[in-house]
């Protein structure tokens, strides 16, 4: 079971280092969702798999059966979740607008923050740099 | 009252935070809620550090649960200078942000957003506890990604997606570390695994579980390798985010580094004390020199930023009482300096027309209070004596001697002169030269200019009383690195007395 667990973990893991490479800025965030998810099923398999018995303390006993479930990190892995959810809703309508303002997902072809400040009027050079790179693609 | 106290840097901003969302149509009340609620987190924090130096670490368990199976709130010197340095710093931009701007700032939901920075900052520095510390971590990324993006400009965007893209890279590694740790040791409580850390079987998995804890708060703090968000983001926010992200949000990322490692890997120095200190060298030169290379006053000052950073680990890389104290003064000395910087480079874009050194010229004349401003916290930054960045500087140097860490401390040195080339050029450029071009007449209005000015003096002030009364300062960090040295301690207090039992049932 925990070698199952390992073996998932590290796929996805990988297959998130790889999307996280991509320049394509949705491809990215895909890759971070499969990061997240790869970090929630460490922290479960870390407290302990392969047990069904509930975690309650039954009538007359002072404390857990030894080989209850742990429910704690349930509880981190849903804090966690609800937490990459919110990171990646935000960042998916960040990667939007940036679609709507450059007309690319591209993290190459951005460079607005680049530019220095004092071409207060947008250079020329690198607005038709872009457009080459784009026909050139 | 100490548990009450515990809680206010937290509770505060939530309700500013809250109420701001609330009044989301009428600006004006916004800031005023805003600016009340500043005073009373830097009132709260004031009353909470003379607590802490009155009676020591403040530990206050969340619902009544005992450590280690709730949260532990736990505030002790370090803590409790954060987050006071917290407070000054709200303040100081609540009424910065007062200035030029506000209006649209307001209406794009700045307050709210501010309010939330601060109280995810002020839990970070307030909790006991591993997770707890990611959900604050993450409490403050979020507010930082809008406040970020807030103007909505092209180059807001771009920026914004370099910061949130490396930044959600960087939790996930916390989460992943918080896992793996959290397996070996059975406990999340920082008291706890200190205790159970040097027991623990598998020593190889617990030290790469701390490397990925090192590679996040690094990631957070900006060190080298792993800084390229901060320069690719930060010098397009508005400029009272980017001030209090430049006075906080790295520091946050440090305090958990000093935090982490001088508790929980303490006995795994051998291994860490190099790495933290190979990356500290690095992080001091790369910043220094990336900051020479460049002629915009917020790039400049943004590379600043990550040198800094450098000094601040040499205490958690040598780990000796002077180091970490030097460490403590640092920071609190930087935090006040940098955002001071940032603040006067956005009343000279306001008075000069334009952050690129090669259209400024002449302000010196046209604004002396705005150059001397300017040159308390940059000869500050640079170490020029008797400002607080030369305490500050001197205190890690002569730790380094000491420690017999030379080539450290040689780094130190050189990296201050080039600090200061850096904060000349901008004073020859910006201030002393001629100017190029004619300056914007008149360009503040009375109020706009009360609100652009006051945190400038304020913060110099806070400046100039660190340099030349010293010695509190100094006597309160060596007060802090004993306090961060004595593991038992930390332990007892947020432990009490017969843990042993407990963290057996958690198990």
């Amino acid at each position: 079971m925990d070698a199952m667990f390992a073996l998932t973990v590290g796929v996805l893991v990988a297959a998130a280092a790889w999307l996280l490479l991509a320049r394509d800025l949705l491809r990215g965030l895909l890759g971070f969702v499969l990061l997240g998810t790869g970090a929630n099923l460490t922290i479960f398999a870390a407290g302990r798999t392969g047990t069904m018995v509930p975690p309650l303390v039954p009538p007359g006993a002072e404390a857990l059966a030894a080989d209850a479930a742990n429910a704690l990190p349930q509880a981190l892995v849903l804090t966690a979740i609800v937490i990459g959810f919110g990171l990646a809703a935000f960042a998916l309508v960040l990667v939007m607008r940036a679609h709507a303002a450059f007309g690319t997902v591209s993290a190459e072809e951005m460079d607005e923050a680049e530019r220095p400040d004092d071409a207060a009027a947008p250079a020329p050079a690198p607005a038709a740099a872009v457009a080459g790179r784009k026909e050139a693609a | 009252m100490r548990q009450a106290l515990l809680v206010a840097p937290i509770l505060i901003p939530l309700a500013a935070c809250a109420i701001t969302a609330m009044l989301w149509q009428r600006p004006a009340a916004q800031r005023r809620v805003g600016l009340a609620a500043a005073v009373a987190m830097l009132l709260a924090t004031l009353a909470l550090l003379a607590e802490v130096i009155g009676g020591g670490m403040v530990v206050g368990q969340m619902g009544n649960w005992p450590a280690p199976f709730g949260i532990s709130l736990v505030v002790d010197h370090l803590s409790a200078a954060m987050l006071v340095i917290t407070g000054v710093m709200g303040l100081a931009v609540a009424i910065y942000a007062m200035g030029e701007g506000a209006e649209e700032r307001d209406r794009a939901g700045f307050q709210p957003l501010f309010h939330a920075l601060l109280m995810g900052v002020a839990g970070a520095f307030s909790t006991g506890d591993l997770f707890n510390l990611y959900v604050w971590f993450e409490v403050m990324l979020i507010a930082s990604f809008g406040l970020l993006v807030l103007d909505r400009t092209r180059e807001q965007l771009d920026g914004g997606i370099r910061y949130v893209m490396l930044n959600l890279v960087g939790t996930t590694f916390f989460l992943l570390a918080v896992g793996l740790v959290y397996g070996l040791t059975g406990t999340l409580n920082l008291a706890d695994l200190a205790r159970v850390a040097p027991t623990v079987e598998n020593q190889g998995a617990l030290a790469a579980a701390g490397m990925l804890l090192l590679i996040a708060f690094g990631a957070k703090a900006a060190v080298f390798p792993l800084f390229n968000w901060l320069p690719a983001s930060y010098h397009t926010a508005s400029m009272p985010v980017a001030a209090i992200f430049a006075a906080l949000l790295t520091k946050v990322g440090v305090y958990a580094i000093i935090r982490v490692f001088t508790l929980v890997y303490a006995h795994d120095h051998a291994l860490f004390g190099p790495v933290l200190g190979i990356v500290a060298m690095a992080t001091m030169v790369v910043g220094v020199l990336g900051a020479a290379a460049h002629y915009d006053i917020r790039r400049i000052l943004s590379f600043h930023i990550i040198s800094q950073i450098g000094y601040m680990l040499v205490g958690v890389a040598l780990m000796t009482p002077l180091a970490i104290a030097g460490s403590v003064l640092y920071v609190i000395h930087h935090i006040v300096v940098k955002a001071n910087l940032f603040l006067v480079a956005g009343a000279v874009r306001r008075r000069g027309g334009s952050f690129a050194l090669r259209r400024l010229g002449g302000l010196w004349l046209a604004a002396p209070l705005l150059g001397i401003g300017f040159l308390i916290p940059a000869m500050s930054l640079a170490g020029i004596p008797p400002l607080s960045g030369f305490w500050g500087k001197l205190v890690v140097i002569r730790a380094g001697l000491e420690a017999e860490a030379y080539v450290l401390a040689g780094v130190a040195l050189a990296v201050g002169l080039l600090t200061l080339y850096s904060m000349v050029k901008i004073w020859n450029e910006a201030f002393w030269k001629a100017a190029p071009e004619a300056l914007p007449a008149a360009p503040w209005t009375r109020a706009e200019r009360f609100a652009t000015f006051a945190p400038i003096v304020l913060l110099c002030g806070v400046t100039l009383t660190i340099g030349f009364w010293t010695e509190p300062f100094a006597a309160f960090s060596l007060d802090a690195a004993e306090v961060l040295l004595d593991r038992e301690g930390y332990i007892a207090a947020v432990l009490g007395t017969p843990p042993a039992q407990l963290a057996e049932v958690a198990r």
